[in-house]
């Protein structure tokens, strides 16, 4: 497995393989599989990532596992009735579906600790599930009814939660680096050992507010973490028609801040990856810049028409769907067995029935509530 | 009670403040060391130390955002821009981010933040820094606007922006740090938001003026007063909530109203109280509400062009002698 490097400006030049199949590791998978030298070496090979991926499942201990996958399983059965939910009219708006990238949350929100802060674009449902907050409380948002976690007043790109530090959900792209970068630096400002995650895509990257935030990140050492969930795609418009350079990790080097890239289709590399990025942030309050590659497998939204890619790139990518693997790798190493599945996945299916009984049984927000929450400190013009 | 000029007052405010409250930190480009562009943060740095004064890069955007984030965890940080100028990059955070958090999050991420610095009409620096914005942020329902005209006000309304928690936009005039007058030495000595100021009685019309042009208006009352024109000048202090309710009893006493402003005049404030003067008191009006406003050009360089494009006491005095059929 490559090692993080720890050196300021330095990344690793290979994702992770762990894990993964013998595919390309960046999950681009147009390129033609590597010449192989003979079948014993690639019999060694093998030999080496079992072994690895053995010690590396007793360190992160059965427990975690478990939860890893089940909160992986949750948030795409959670998106699924999401999407059906807006197909039949009962959500509005925008919708952003996470489906394809569940890797990402779910692995890097899983190395942090509760009360570290957590800040996200618009395509965050699954972050506020994996962040604490409840099924009920996101769906019943983004049927916009008054149980929902921004009592209806956010929907669908606007989840918060105060008791979870789960600090949004924010609409324009890369809005959220700045308003993260400044939730780091009070952590830091008040000498506390809070990490914030901020996570964006990689269209984000070319805003000048990444830019500007990373700057000030390693200027004034703030204990911020950037994850760049690479998807390949801002709405229709490939990394390769949008970004000159598309080497995102490498953009790091030009604030002089420590960066990985993570395969975003393996679970447990994201976890790592972000694990090593929070001891740095923690103890030293130091930035990291994590690209980390996945795919996204919906449209942008739900009003997508999907022109702009073929149903054949997307099937190559879902090879290496990031619940598939990891189903996979726990089958492999007996972790759970096929009961041990059937088991989660009902338990799953209640609690997805659960949060959408809640959000349809959930009032209609009163209409007093479209005149409240303008003002902290509310001015009665005149008064004294 | 000491004279003191607008600057002295201003930085009086945010050192009582940042002393009172150790959340308060300022941040900004020269702020610090170089102690502000405008000398307003004489000496903070040395009292109170570079984790509360910081020097920012020259980068708008990231540190309003990154304000804005501190304030989502519980700082009350005051972000100076050298001039609103300048804001204009900020205007994503300030707007999209701060003037809407608490809405959009039910009410949960309360967002204690000033905006600061100067605004309005500079000396002979053409287009691009001289400027009045305040109708952009007054727009904008979760921002709160202040522009004071007086050093007490200044530095009674800068502690009320400090003290409140929602995201205030303090705009001071770039031309008036240097203008005297008395100012409170009590260290609680505040200013509500949104209560207008009376500056001068009048009975036969009103003039409502903020920033700059008060002290136009003031002497274009004097002017008037010597012809037999009495001018009340009301000072709305807070553009955003706006005290109509202060105005509208003036027009009712005066029934003729000029508004005169140093921004442009197509959808600016002015456009916004005659609108609420016609609304609320068009029975009371004896002559159409009149606007007297910057030339609608960008702000040229030459001295001539920049002194005809700014409002004066001619054209207040004129405009008053209009609205009154003089």
């Amino acid at each position: 497995m490559a090692k993080a490097n720890y050196e300021v400006g330095k990344r690793t030049p290979e994702p992770s393989r762990l894990g993964a199949d013998d595919t390309s590791a960046t999950g681009v998978m147009d390129e033609e599989a590597p010449e192989t030298a003979n079948s014993e070496t690639i019999h060694k090979e093998h030999e080496a990532v079992k072994e690895a991926q053995k010690s590396r499942f007793e360190e992160i201990g059965r427990d975690t596992l478990i939860s890893l996958y089940h909160q992986m399983l949750l948030v795409r059965r959670f998106e699924e009735k999401s999407a059906e939910a807006y197909s039949s009219g009962k959500i509005g708006g925008f919708c952003h579906l996470y489906i394809g990238q569940e890797a990402v949350a779910i692995g890097a929100i899983s190395a942090i600790r509760k009360d570290d802060y957590v800040l996200c674009s618009y395509r965050e449902h699954a972050h506020a599930i994996a962040k604490g907050m409840t099924p009920e409380s996101v769906m019943a948002e983004l049927y916009g009814k008054a149980g929902g976690c921004s009592k209806g007043k956010g929907g669908s790109m606007h989840m918060f939660d105060q008791k979870v530090n789960f600090l949004g959900g924010h609409g324009i792209v890369g809005g959220q680096i700045p308003l993260a970068t400044g939730v780091a630096f009070a952590s830091k400002y008040k000498s506390t050992d809070q990490v914030t995650l901020c996570f964006f895509g990689e269209a984000a990257v070319n805003q000048g507010a990444f830019h500007e935030s990373l700057n000030m990140a390693q200027l004034w050492k703030l204990p911020c973490i950037y994850i760049c969930e690479n998807n390949q795609y801002g709405m229709g418009t490939s990394l390769a028609r949008a970004m000159s350079s598309q080497d995102i990790s490498q953009k790091a080097c030009a604030y002089d801040i420590a960066s990985e890239f993570v395969d975003g289709m393996d679970v447990l590399a994201v976890r790592e990856a972000t694990l090593r990025a929070v001891e740095r942030a923690r103890k030293n309050y130091l930035p990291t810049l994590l690209e980390v590659r996945t795919y996204r497998f919906m449209g942008h939204s739900m009003s997508d028409p999907g022109n702009y890619r073929t149903r054949a790139e997307i099937e190559r990518h879902q090879e290496r769907d990031p619940l598939k693997l990891f189903t996979a790798s726990l089958k492999e190493e007996g972790v759970l067995t096929d009961s041990d599945f059937q088991r989660i996945e009902a338990e799953v299916k209640e609690q997805v029935e659960k949060a959408v009984r809640f959000a349809e049984e959930s009032p209609l927000p009163n209409e007093d509530e479209l005149f409240t929450d303008i003002y902290a400190n509310p001015i009665e013009p005149g008064k004294r | 009670m000491a004279v003191v000029t607008m600057r002295e007052a201003l930085n009086q405010a945010l050192r009582e403040e940042m002393l009172r409250d150790e959340n308060v930190f300022l941040m900004g480009e020269e702020v610090a060391a170089y102690e502000g562009a405008y000398k307003v943060t004489k000496g903070l740095l040395a009292e109170l130390g570079d984790k509360r004064v910081i020097d920012t890069p020259i980068t708008e955007l990231g540190f309003a955002g990154l304000g804005v984030g501190a304030a989502m965890a519980g700082l009350r940080p005051i972000v100076e821009f050298m001039t609103f100028n300048f804001s204009i990059l900020a205007t994503d955070q300030i707007i999209n981010s701060a003037a809407k958090m608490l809405y959009m999050s039910g009410g949960q991420f309360k967002i204690p933040i000033v905006f600061r610095g100067p605004g309005g009409s500079a000396f002979q620096v053409s287009s691009q820094h001289s400027q009045a914005i305040e109708s952009w942020f007054a727009y904008f329902p979760g921002l709160k606007v202040v522009m004071p005209s007086t050093p007490a006000d200044a530095k009674g309304l800068l502690k009320s922006a400090i003290r409140d928690d929602d995201p205030v936009i303090f705009i001071e005039q770039e031309r008036m740090y240097g203008n005297k007058g008395e100012v409170p030495d009590d260290i609680d000595f505040l200013v509500p938001l949104g209560v207008a100021d009376v500056k001068r009685e009048g009975k036969d019309a009103t003039i409502v003026a903020r920033s700059l042009m008060v002290p136009v208006a003031l002497k274009a009352a004097e002017v008037l007063e010597k012809q037999g024109v009495s001018c009340e000048v009301i000072d709305p202090r807070t553009i955003r909530p706006l005290d109509i309710g202060t105005i509208i009893e003036s027009v009712k006493k005066t029934n003729r109203v000029v508004v005169a402003e140093e921004s442009h005049p197509f959808c600016g404030v002015g456009a916004e109280i005659a609108s609420e003067i016609t609304e609320r008191a068009f029975d009371y009006l004896d002559a159409p509400v009149k606007r007297v406003s910057s030339a609608d050009v960008p702000m040229p360089y030459a001295k001539n062009l920049e002194e005809r494009a700014i409002p004066g006491v001619e054209q207040i005095v004129a405009a008053v002698r209009e609205v009154a059929y003089l």
